[in-house]
C-alpha cells in the first residue's frame, strides 16, 4: 500500500540518479528497494499478512456469533426473520460483481490499458456505493422497527413499531394494552427470580412458568382487544405480524433477542466499514491513476488494493449465509 | 513465478500495449521486474458465474429445512466460494505459495481459536440461564405454523 509513498509525486528517475546501478530507476521504485520486483513481491507479502490479521480481527466477532449460535440456536432462527434474504441476496451479488470488475482491472493495470483499469475502478467504486446503499435502507428498516442492539432492543418498542410499520389493526390495538396492563401483568405471588434481572423493569411480562418466551400481556379490559373481523383471534396478535415479510415473529418471542442483533450490527457494521475503507482506497487509485502510471512493470498499488477488496467480499460470503439464510 | 499461467495461452495479449517488457527477465542487471500474470477475462468472467451459481445454490437450500445440516452446508459452500475468490481472484493459484501459506494458517488459527472457545459450550449454560431447558418449548412456539 505504501510503496508509492513519496516516490509517488517524485519527478521521473530521482530516486535512482544516484544509484550504483547505473541505470536510472524506476520512478516508482523506492530507493531502498533491490529492485521493483523485489518491492511488488514485498508490498504483496506486506498485504498478505495485512490480511490475515483481518481475517483474525473479523474471528472474533465469529467466534461470538458461533457461541451464541451454540448456546441459544433459538435467538438466530428467530431473529433472522427480520432480515430481508432479497436484499442480502442482491448484495451479495453486487459485491461479487464488483469483486469481478477489481479483478478486471488489476488484468487492465497488468496490460498496461490505462483507460479501462480506470473504468473498472469507477466500477468497483460504484458497486460500493450500490452495497452501502442497500445496507442503509436495511439498517433503516431494522432501526425503524426498533431491532436494535443491546439494551436498546425492548419488546413494547418493536411492538409498537412494528405496528406502525406495518399499519396493522391489531397492532395498534395492542400497542396500548402494553403500556396499560403492564402493571396487571406483575403477579407479587410468582417469583419473578432471574427473569426479570435481564429485562427493563416495565417489561413486567415474562412469566416465570413459561420464562423463555416473551408473554403477551393480556387485553385490558378497556375493549382494546382486537375485533374477530380484523385479526383472526389468536394468542400474541402475530396473524399479520407473520404475514409481513422482514418483520419479527410475534408468536413466541424469545427472551434476549436483541442479542442476534447485537451481532447481526456489529458483524455487518465493521464490514461495512471495512466497505467504506475499500471505497476510499479505490478512490485514491482512481485519482492517482490520471497521470497513467500503472502498467506491466508497476501495478502494486492497484493489485494490493485489489487484494484488500477481495478480502472484503471474502468475508461477506460467509456473513450472507449466517446472518440471512439460516 | 513460474507457475502455469494462463495469460500466455490466448487472450492475455490481447490488450497488449507496454506489455512487452513484462517477460524480459534480463532487463537490467539484476533480472529485477515485475512479471505480469494478467489472468484472462474469460476465466475470470467463468469465475464470476460460478460465483453466481454457489450462491444460488445456497440460498435455494437455505428454503429447505435440514436442521442442523443447513450450517455445515452453508459454510461448506461459502468456503468454496471463498477458496475460489482467494485463488483466481487473487491470484493465489499463481501466486507464490507463502502468501497462501500466511492466509491459510489465519484461518487454521482462528479454527483452533473458536474450536476451543467452543469447547465448554453449553456446560453451564443450565446454571446461568435458568430458561435453557425451556429452549425446546420455544422451538415448539417457533413452529407453529403462523396465525
Amino acid at each position: 500500500m505504501s510503496t508509492t509513498g513519496s516516490d509517488g509525486s517524485k519527478p521521473h528517475g530521482s530516486a535512482g540518479s544516484g544509484d550504483a546501478h547505473g541505470h536510472g530507476h524506476h520512478p516508482f521504485q523506492a530507493h531502498h528497494w533491490h529492485s521493483m520486483r523485489q518491492q511488488y513481491e514485498a508490498g504483496k507479502l506486506g498485504m498478505w499478512l495485512f490480511l490475515a490479521t483481518e481475517v483474525l480481527l473479523f474471528g472474533g466477532l465469529f467466534c461470538a456469533y458461533f457461541i451464541y449460535r451454540h448456546n441459544r440456536p433459538e435467538l438466530f432462527e428467530y431473529g433472522h426473520h427480520a432480515l430481508d434474504k432479497i436484499m442480502g441476496t442482491v448484495n451479495t451479488v453486487v459485491l461479487l460483481v464488483s469483486s469481478l470488475t477489481m479483478a478486471l482491472g488489476v488484468r487492465f493495470a497488468q496490460v498496461g490499458d490505462k483507460k479501462k483499469l480506470r473504468a473498472m475502478l469507477a466500477l468497483t467504486f460504484l458497486c460500493g456505493c450500490g452495497f452501502m446503499g442497500i445496507k442503509y435502507f436495511e439498517y433503516k428498516a431494522k432501526i425503524e422497527h426498533g431491532y436494535l442492539l443491546g439494551s436498546k432492543f425492548d419488546y413494547h418498542e418493536v411492538i409498537e413499531h412494528e405496528a406502525h410499520a406495518s399499519g396493522d389493526t391489531a397492532g395498534h390495538a395492542a400497542t396500548p394494552a402494553v403500556g396499560e396492563s403492564a402493571t396487571h401483568a406483575v403477579d407479587p405471588a410468582a417469583p419473578h427470580g432471574e427473569a426479570a434481572v435481564f429485562v427493563p423493569a416495565n417489561v413486567p411480562a415474562y412469566v416465570p412458568a413459561e420464562k423463555s418466551a416473551f408473554i403477551e400481556p393480556p387485553r385490558g379490559p378497556s375493549g382494546l382487544a382486537p375485533d374477530a373481523g380484523s385479526v383472526p383471534h389468536d394468542p400474541a396478535h402475530g396473524g399479520a405480524a407473520h404475514v409481513e415479510p422482514n418483520l419479527l415473529p410475534g408468536d413466541g418471542r424469545p427472551r434476549d433477542a436483541h442479542i442476534f442483533f447485537s451481532i447481526y450490527f456489529m458483524m455487518t457494521g465493521l464490514h461495512g466499514i471495512h466497505v467504506l475503507i475499500g471505497m476510499a482506497v479505490l478512490g485514491w487509485l482512481f485519482v492517482i491513476s490520471r497521470d497513467g502510471r500503472f502498467g506491466p512493470k508497476y501495478y502494486t498499488p492497484v493489485e494490493v488494493g485489489g487484494l484488500y477488496w477481495h478480502l472484503v467480499d471474502l468475508i461477506w460470503i460467509y456473513l450472507f449465509p449466517l446472518l440471512y439464510l439460516i | 513465478m513460474s507457475h502455469s499461467d494462463p495469460a500466455h495461452a490466448d487472450s492475455g495479449h490481447a490488450h497488449d500495449h507496454g506489455h512487452a517488457h513484462a517477460h524480459d527477465h534480463g532487463h537490467g542487471a539484476h533480472g529485477g521486474d515485475v512479471h505480469a500474470h494478467p489472468v484472462p477475462a474469460k476465466i475470470l468472467v467463468g469465475i464470476l458465474m460460478m460465483l453466481f451459481l454457489l450462491t444460488f445454490i445456497t440460498v435455494a437450500v437455505s428454503y429447505v429445512d435440514l436442521g442442523k445440516a443447513n450450517l455445515f452446508v452453508a459454510m461448506a459452500v461459502a468456503s468454496v466460494k471463498a477458496a475460489i475468490v482467494a485463488l483466481f481472484f487473487m491470484h493465489l493459484f499463481w501466486d507464490k505459495p507463502f502468501n497462501g501459506l500466511i492466509i491459510v494458517s489465519a484461518f487454521f488459527f482462528l479454527g483452533i481459536f473458536i474450536g476451543l472457545a467452543l469447547l465448554d459450550t453449553k456446560e453451564y449454560q443450565h446454571e446461568l440461564i435458568p430458561m435453557f431447558e425451556k429452549e425446546g418449548q420455544i422451538q415448539q412456539q417457533l413452529d407453529r405454523p403462523p396465525g
